[in-house]
């Protein structure tokens, strides 16, 4: 099992003592909490993807890859990567890259994004939300795994004869997850897949996360990627801890009373009852987190949130020793208990290699001379295929006809 | 044959409340009314009040603390709705309007309402017809011909002005509600906000071949 951190790049006064932080300050903060998430021994660190003040993560890969050259053992993935407004030939290029650099050290979440007003900025239409997300995927999905492509849809201009370069690292595409709140949509596009799903459980209760990540193993199993149980399941988590519980409410009772998202509504006692947010010592963060176990099932990734709301560097610091030093090993220990064999780990570039090279040496992309041509002679590179070529090329290369031709996924 | 579900809602701010009282009213001839019909019928009454915190927390942070959810999964599964709010400022009440909102847009499709008012004085009865029943329309519920709106002076009981008493009103607003409740059954009906509405394959044009 995978654990880690999520960040959405906030940038958030202080209540305790008024002061905002700068973007520079921030940015530099969040390099220096990911690479203290690695040294405590945490797996993973997410990067959240905003395009507006108060939040600083317009391009999440420039940030990850840094990252990445700082770091050794550390995932990179994000939360989320704007799958509506994102033109997906780009991610396909971004992600791709940050594979090559980190040495396969990059997964993605996927998300529909939360801020209505991004659609326009990037000459979207929020009333499309959805279709959008359905059919950008659907795209990118096949960038990824096939080296030429031809394709037209509603959202975008068509295709012919398009590469994404680089070719994934070793032939295999970075891992997706779809994360949702509240999409049953989402759940079945994962599952559709055989992608991952990460619930956001953080601002709802714990049965709608039940009922949402039920649905994404029932429709797992539906459409023949595996049993119900074996489907990539990722949580989301908040929490604050000192050592002693007194303390910790005590610390972060500001915080949350002055938080952007539920600031001002229902006191911190209410929202830790009725969501996942655990403020206590490490104990009580191991026993809510191990509760998670109870309604969703054995699951593969917890990712928690901890440096939001205007919490200082320090604190958040703070903070990661507890969870690296004292929370997660005992977590490692507890839900590899009664973990039924059939269960997988989440999935990793190693993993992901050996399922479809087994012993075989990965593909490794070489192209052929630049004909800056893909629709009329062969392929781009040297190992392709040359009867699926030729099969792509005996229908029409343009219009409807091209897009209904495509390559065996 | 199982009973029909009555949720009667009531957004009086006061205890006691006028609101509540006509609130009770409308709820006690809808019962009579249906079991004239040989209908029965049960009653569930939430007061707004009492989830005044919840409501707002809900419009904060987009999910019903559990109290609240309990009350709009009532009200969802309904087979008739009688929601009285008092009017203020020539409308009805922040408090009845924020619950409205809360509620989701598809939950009271098809579902009987009895629209009750209460006010200072009988200026503000057509609030009832201009406010609150655009309301329900739009949500695709069904609310009956008569509202029935209650001054100050008609719990005094007398029909002065020439119209109806306010127990005449009641009574013939509670025989409209009853025929509708009579013959829907939504509370037998599953509401899985959670289901699909189309296999993904269709999502995706095809392509996926499903």
């Amino acid at each position: 099992m995978q654990f880690g951190i999520f960040t959405v790049s906030d940038i958030t006064q202080d209540p305790t003592t008024g002061r905002t932080p700068t973007e520079a300050e921030r940015i530099q903060a969040t390099v220096t909490i990911a690479k203290h998430a690695e040294e405590v021994g945490l797996d993973v660190f997410a990067l959240g993807e905003h395009h507006n003040p108060p939040f600083w993560s317009s391009s999440p890969t420039t940030t990850l890859a840094y990252i990445a050259g700082q770091t050794s053992t550390l995932q990179l993935s994000t939360a989320t990567t704007l799958i509506t407004t994102n033109d997906p030939v780009k991610i396909a290029e971004d992600y791709a890259m940050l594979q090559h650099v980190s040495g396969g050290r990059a997964d993605l979440m996927l998300g529909r994004g939360n801020t209505g007003p991004v659609y326009p900025w990037f000459g979207k239409d929020i009333r499309q939300g959805l279709p959008l997300a359905v059919e950008n995927y659907e795209l990118l999905h096949r960038l990824w795994r096939e080296d030429v492509v031809d394709w037209s849809g509603k959202f975008r201009t068509p295709l012919q004869g398009f590469t994404s370069t680089p070719r994934p690292l070793d032939g295999v595409p970075p891992f997706v997850w779809h994360g949702s709140i509240r999409t049953p949509e989402v759940a079945e596009q994962a599952a559709f897949y055989g992608d991952g799903f990460f619930a956001n459980h953080i601002f709802w209760p714990a049965s709608h996360t039940q009922r949402m990540i039920a649905l994404y193993r029932q429709r797992y199993e539906h459409h023949g990627h595996g049993t119900a149980a074996q489907a990539i399941v990722g949580l989301g988590g908040q929490v604050f801890m000192r050592k002693n519980s007194q303390d910790a409410v005590r610390d972060f009772r500001p915080y949350f009373d002055n938080a952007p998202v539920y600031g001002h509504g229902p006191s911190l006692e209410e929202f830790t009852q009725q969501t996942p947010l655990t403020v206590g010592s490490p104990q009580e963060v191991i026993d809510k987190t191990l509760g998670f176990r109870d309604y969703v099932g054995d699951y593969q990734r917890q990712l928690y949130l901890l440096d939001h709301a205007g919490l200082p560097l320090k604190t958040v610091l703070e903070q990661l020793d507890l969870l690296g030093g004292e929370v997660v090993p005992v977590l490692r220990e507890e839900f590899a208990k009664d973990r039924p064999a059939e269960v997988p780990d989440a999935p990793t570039h190693a993993s992901l290699v050996r399922a479809k090279y087994g012993d075989e040496a990965p593909r490794q992309a070489t192209p052929n001379a630049n004909r800056g041509d893909n629709l009329t002679v062969g392929s781009p590179y040297q190992d392709t295929d040359v009867d699926a070529t030729a099969a792509r090329q005996s229908g029409s290369a343009f219009g409807p006809a091209a897009t209904r031709q495509g390559v065996a996924r | 044959m199982t009973a029909k579900k009555i949720v009667v809602v009531s957004a009086g701010l006061s205890t006691p409340s006028s609101t509540r009282q006509l609130a009770d009213r409308l709820a006690a001839d809808a019962v009579a009314a249906l079991g004239e019909r040989g209908v029965e019928a049960e009653v569930r009454t939430f007061e707004l009040r009492e989830l005044a915190h919840d409501i707002t927390n809900h419009l904060l942070l987009g999910f019903a603390p559990p109290k609240l959810e309990e009350a709009l999964d009532a009200v969802a599964s309904a087979d008739g709705l009688i929601a009285v709010t008092p009017i203020f400022t020539t409308s009805y009440a922040g408090l009845f309007k924020s619950f409205i909102d809360v509620i989701d847009p598809q939950a009271l499709t098809d579902l009987p309402v009895l629209i009750g008012a209460t006010g200072g004085t009988p200026r503000h009865s057509l609030a009832i017809d201009y406010a609150i029943r655009p309301l329900f329309t739009y949500l695709h519920a069904v609310p009956v011909t008569t509202g029935v709106f209650a001054a100050t002076s008609d719990w005094g009981g007398s029909d002065g002005d020439g119209v109806r008493s306010l127990p005449d009103r009641i009574f013939r607003g509670a025989e409209e509600f009853a025929d509708l409740v009579e013959r829907t059954d939504r509370s037998q009906l599953v509401n899985d906000p959670f289901q699909l509405d189309r296999p993904f394959g269709h999502l995706i044009g095809g392509l996926a071949g499903e």
